[in-house]
């Protein structure tokens, strides 16, 4: 029984570790990564502060309510009501905005999408990447294109924090022209380390917004395994204890 | 002893059902080989995800909304706003995946020791049609959070259906309830979900184990206990299933739900393959996944089908691929039951067809190039040649002796 045991954990603890590994590795030319900061309450509250003044005016989170940025991220009600929620929505409210669904498809094209699961559905590495490489392309309808999201119909309204990106062009060996790397031609009111730090508390707000009970799960997580390893030692020595007469 | 008497012993309920006469049967008096090991845990987890899957299921269902306009808000709904919905979801999805994880070392444990083999043909049997249910189960599961994903695999199994010659397209349409993937599709698996496909394989799992109960268990000796009894018709070798193997599967329990638990409170979404990204997403008949992929556990099955670029061809390797496990216990012609005492070229022949397995399990989640096309052939011969060729091969070489009594 030993034996195979052991292969066995060996197995579990690759199975469990490797994906992990695999997905680590995929970071790649101008892709960058992200952890979500979810314990980190300032960057958190920066991050909601954030959102809604650059994003909620055609960005809805229609799954989340006002009230859980009090609960969650500790702002008392007054101020999320004050200076968060400019519908003047109820607290118990979900957080929609004011922008028409019609006219905002004959606007861009294709209605801004609801961010609520964004960071679950794409990956907060994603949509950290995906604000940080607009560049200038006039051949775009608005002006600007995206390395994460090629043709992407959202304008850059960043820009005046970030200013604005050239492309710097590489060829494929078939010829093929590709933007090979992004450099800032006119700087905006944010230097570039200020202007990541911004882009990293929305996509930690938003990582937040996908799933508002991570922390609680994870906290919860902790106390549950020690009591099963608590009682898996139990176990084993009732088991052993019960066995002792099989020959 | 006769029968009033021995009635008199019993309470007023135990004369009326017989509960304390089913608890002996089944559990004080039911004797298994006292030589179990490792492989033989994952029987009763597997028992132990199917209550966590019925008992978490009706929870979510008190909140879950099966309709094509709701169903996915209902699921957020349940994520945020349903008190500890979020654990109650996770435990489902988590069960669900390692329902197959169980259930396929389960299944192995069966090839290592030939637990398939006479007289337990009907407990494998019974067996198979359990996988077959609980693959329909969780692919009607997976349908019902109405993500894109879901949405799209809904489309591409259900086409499956349509390859069949003749009633082909018929067949799809009733499948679906409707000309394309829509809200009568979500209802009835939904339906089928709930209530059907649970009531079967609760009552197989009934047929599987009272099956089990009746020949005995197998063992890592693939000995018959049974051959060796002491004056009171008890098997040498046997232990009472309780108290001896309760306690101990209490342990193996107790080390799956540690496992269970870092998955659900620390990944639940498994890097992707749990809950996969695109499926945090609603369903969007005008947009297509960028690849659409089954669940993990279903991709082994799904790269023989990619194997073969004729669909019904394709299908019919898909359907034979799961099939063709009804026909083990008549395709290995071994005389020994375990793989401690089987010939060298049953062991080859094992080992090929467990990394055939895992090979398939991921070129199925990999883009099909066309040298991973090629591989995937490959590994299909070989998980088919496992079983074809497997009457001649179990009979070659020559095989270990068998001990008379159980080892340790």
């Amino acid at each position: 029984m030993k034996p195979y045991a052991r292969v066995f954990i060996w197995l579990l603890a690759g199975a469990l570790v490797l994906p992990g590994a695999a997905l680590a590795q995929e970071g790649e030319g101008l892709a960058y990564h992200y952890s979500p900061k979810f314990a980190d309450s300032a960057a958190l509250q920066r991050g909601a502060r954030d959102f809604m003044n650059y994003c909620s005016g055609c960005h809805t989170l229609k799954y989340m309510r006002y009230s859980r940025l009090s609960g969650d991220l500790h702002i008392p009600d007054k101020l999320v009501q004050r200076d968060l929620d400019f519908t003047g929505a109820k607290l118990l409210a979900p957080m929609d905005n004011a922008m028409p669904k019609a006219s905002a498809t004959e606007w861009f094209g294709k209605a801004p999408p609801d961010l609520s699961l964004i960071a679950r559905y794409r990956g907060p590495s994603w949509v950290y990447s995906y604000l940080l490489t607009y560049y200038v392309d006039p051949s775009s309808s608005t002006g600007v294109n995206n390395t994460t999201f090629p043709g992407t119909a959202m304008p850059f309204p960043l820009w005046r924090l970030q200013g604005w990106q050239t492309p710097v062009y590489g060829k494929h060996a078939d010829g093929e022209r590709y933007v090979k790397s992004l450099t800032l031609q006119q700087r905006g009111s944010m230097s570039p380390q200020q202007y990541r730090r911004f882009v990293g508390d929305i996509v930690t707000f938003l990582a937040y917004v996908s799933e508002p009970n991570h922390n609680q799960r994870v906290s919860l997580g902790v106390k549950v395994v020690i009591y099963l390893v608590v009682f898996l030692i139990l176990a084993y020595f009732l088991k052993r204890e019960f066995w002792k007469d099989v020959h | 002893m006769t029968a009033s008497t021995h009635d008199q012993s019993k309470g007023w309920f135990n004369q009326r059902f017989p509960a304390a006469k089913l608890w002996r049967e089944h559990a004080s008096e039911y004797y298994a080989p006292k030589n179990f090991n490792f492989w033989y845990y994952f029987g009763s987890l597997a028992l132990l995800v199917l209550v966590n899957q019925i008992l978490t299921g009706i929870f979510l269902t008190m909140h879950y909304n099966p309709s094509a306009g709701h169903a996915f808000d209902s699921v957020a709904f349940i994520m945020r706003d349903v008190p500890w919905g979020w654990l109650v979801r996770y435990m489902h999805s988590t069960g669900a995946s390692l329902f197959f994880v169980v259930v396929y070392l389960h299944m192995f444990r069966g090839l290592l020791y030939g637990s398939y083999k006479s007289p337990r043909e009907l407990i494998w049997i019974f067996g198979v049609v359990i996988f077959l249910c609980l693959m329909a189960e969780a692919f009607m599961g997976y349908v019902l959070p109405w993500g894109n994903m879901s949405y799209w695999a809904a489309n591409v199994i259900i086409s499956l259906f349509g390859a069949i010659p003749w009633v082909g397209n018929t067949l799809e349409t009733w499948i679906k309830g409707s000309f394309a993937v829509s809200d009568p599709t979500l209802n009835r698996f939904f339906a089928l979900h709930v209530v059907a496909v649970p009531l079967l394989l609760v009552g197989l799992v009934v047929a599987h184990v009272m099956a089990l109960h009746e020949v005995g268990s197998n063992n890592p000796d693939g000995v018959e206990i049974k051959d060796h009894k002491d004056e009171q018709g008890i098997p040498l070798d046997g232990i009472p299933f309780h108290p001896y193997y309760t306690v101990k599967d209490m342990v193996g329990v107790m080390a799956f739900l540690v496992i269970f638990a870092l998955i659900v409170f620390f990944m639940p979404t498994f890097f992707g393959h749990f809950l996969e990204g695109p499926n945090f997403t609603p369903a969007n008949p005008v947009q297509t996944p960028p690849h659409i992929e089954p669940a993990w556990y279903f991709t082994p099955f799904y790269a023989i089908l990619r194997a073969i670029p004729n669909k019904l061809a394709g299908v019919i390797a898909l359907a034979c691929s799961v099939l063709i496990f009804f026909f083990l216990p008549w395709l290995d012609r071994s005389p020994v039951k375990s793989i401690r005492y089987k010939s060298w070229p049953f062991k080859v022949a094992l080992v090929i067809f467990t990394v055939s397995f895992l090979a398939l399990g991921w070129l199925g989640t990999e883009p099909p190039t066309p040298f991973y096309r090629n591989l995937g052939r490959v590994f299909a011969v070989l998980y088919f040649g496992f079983f074809i060729l497997m009457p001649l091969y179990s009979r070659w070489g020559k095989t270990k002796p068998v001990p008379e009594r159980v080892t340790k």
